[in-house]
């Protein structure tokens, strides 16, 4: 649960836990980040694939001495923290943006459309998943001592990995690339994607794709970018054939620099873009494709 | 009997462009257009498919709010729920508190399968089922896209971040659904009449023993900052030239 240094939270000693069948090499790694205080492991054949119902009990086992116990707003830690905030009958808060205080958060509510902030009245735990494109990474340059913890706890055999499925990529990582290109309905097809799959390979960026494109089937679900998909901050974010619809531009508000290219002048993608392109996709991506 | 208890919740219509009250003290919902959120529109519609397909005999829909949410509860058995249960609340009603009450539900209903929303669109906190799974120490599959039941387990396809993922979980099971779960069907008129005979208990936490708590302060709402609107360019070779300036490319 790598709990990232922030101002408001300056001081507070940083144990990251690493829970999984062989945690060696994950602790080593998560042992480098700067400001981490200790990296706790607990291994258990149980802990092979990440399931919620497996690792909260540990968690909440591990909870006692922290004040706070946070993860990433991502599905698996979505899906881990809450059901260690049920454990511990401590409040959450889900998608923190900002932390102003120990005790005072900022976190995107209506799908992005209002900031709420919320506070926790400082007796007690607070768990929180964090919005990992809000926060810089840590650095590498630390030295954290790795520990084994002793947990005690019966885990529950009711939850059962089966498998998961992932197309595998070559293409950097959509939630980490530094440029991103996404498509929305306008593409037309699976088919219709190849085009930017070709630039996106050219210019060393990730796909994406807006709810639309991966609704009508032209793109797996976990390319999809926005408030119900992945909330990603590249440097470069492409959207290309994406109106941009509010829930879409929820999951790319934090990006330095947006593009968009669109037949149509009065889309909202353009009320957010840096640089407008109105024209036609399927002539504008290949011609881009050449002069890079 | 085999039931299925479908937590619902009363929200801003999907499609309503929200505003922020100008006190910061709140989101404007006067006059605004209220529906079923609509993950847990997806979540009765999964529930009522699998009673239509035999595999549970009763659909039992319950909120938790202020008396208005007993419109959306009438709209949830005009589209097949067979009952209904309304715990009055108001004001900010936790995650927490909302699983207590529907742990509550479980121990009186003893439902097979409780299916809620993944999350509401109006806080967005998407916890109130990871939290009913903790304190009612079942399983949980969280964001299914897929859900199959035989005897006494269900298989869940899951869309999580690496992609789609299956797991399989014993029941009774909380499970909340992801936007292609399925689609739900629409009301229609003479199942709106037929609704308004069908069963809507009403209860309070304190007849449930469930005492509500607020644990974090609502401080401020604020709209969210605005990007600057940028330039134009017109055509590709201008557009490379820009993000080459810009050292994009």
């Amino acid at each position: 649960m790598p709990a990232r240094p922030s101002a408001s939270l300056a001081g507070a000693e940083i144990a990251i836990a690493v829970l999984a069948a062989d945690a060696a090499a994950v602790a080593a790694e998560a042992a480098q980040l700067a400001g981490v205080a200790r990296v706790l492991t607990v291994e258990n054949t149980a802990n092979l694939h990440p399931l919620a119902a497996v690792l909260a009990p540990q968690i909440a086992a591990l909870a006692g001495p922290f004040t706070h116990l946070l993860g990433p707003s991502t599905t698996f830690g979505k899906d881990l923290m809450a059901r260690v905030a049920g454990l511990l009958e401590a409040p959450q808060v889900s998608d923190i943006m900002a932390i102003e205080s120990a005790t005072r958060f900022r976190r995107p509510i209506y799908a992005g459309n209002a900031i709420l902030t919320v506070e926790a009245s400082g007796e007690g735990k607070v768990v929180g998943t964090v919005r990992t494109a809000s926060f810089e990474a840590a650095a590498v340059g630390g030295a954290a001592p790795i520990e084994k913890a002793a947990v005690s706890v019966t885990l529950p055999t009711h939850t059962r990995f089966v498998s998961v499925s992932a197309a595998k990529s070559d293409r950097p990582d959509l939630q980490t690339a530094a440029r991103v290109i996404s498509g929305g309905r306008a593409l037309g097809s699976a088919e219709g994607f190849k085009i930017l799959y070709s630039l996106a390979d050219r210019m060393g960026a990730a796909v994406g794709a807006s709810r639309a494109a991966v609704d009508a089937g032209y793109a797996p679900n976990e390319m999809q970018v926005g408030q119900t998909g992945k909330i990603i901050a590249p440097e470069l974010y492409v959207a290309v054939g994406i109106s941009g619809a509010i829930q879409h531009l929820t999951g790319i508000k934090d990006a330095r620099t947006i593009v968009a290219i669109n037949k149509d002048g009065e889309a909202p993608i353009f009320e957010v873009a840096d640089l407008g392109l109105v024209g036609d996709l399927f002539q504008i991506i290949p011609e881009i494709e050449r002069l890079i | 009997m085999k039931r299925i208890l479908v937590g619902i919740k009363r929200v801003v219509d999907a499609n309503v462009r929200i505003r922020v009250k100008p006190d910061g003290s709140g989101v404007v919902t006067d006059g605004v257009k209220m529906a079923i959120n609509p993950f847990d529109e997806i979540a009765l519609e999964e529930a009522l498919r699998i009673k239509e397909r035999g595999g549970a005999e009763e659909v039992i829909v319950a909120t938790i709010g202020p008396a208005d949410c007993q419109q959306q509860l009438r709209t949830a058995l005009a589209m097949g729920a067979d009952r209904a249960l309304y715990v009055q609340a108001d004001g900010v009603v936790e995650p927490l508190t909302v699983a207590r009450a529907l742990l509550k539900l479980i121990e009186r209903e003893q439902p097979m399968l409780v299916i809620l929303g993944k999350q509401a669109i109006d806080d967005d906190n998407g916890q109130t089922g990871q939290v009913l799974a903790a304190l009612w120490n079942r399983p949980q599959a969280t964001y299914a896209s897929k859900l199959e039941l035989s005897g006494e387990t269900a298989r869940v396809t899951r869309e999580v971040d690496a992609g789609l993922e299956i797991i399989e979980v014993d029941l009774p099971a909380v499970i909340t659904t992801d936007l292609r779960l399925n689609e739900p069907r629409y009301v229609k008129l003479p199942d709106i009449m037929k609704a308004k005979k069908k069963p809507l208990d009403t209860l309070t936490f304190a007849a449930l023993g469930v005492e509500p708590r607020q644990q974090l302060r609502l401080v401020r709402f604020e709209p969210p900052p605005q990007r600057q609107k940028g330039i134009r360019v017109k055509d590709a070779a201008e557009l490379v030239d820009a993000l080459r300036k810009k050292g994009l490319l």
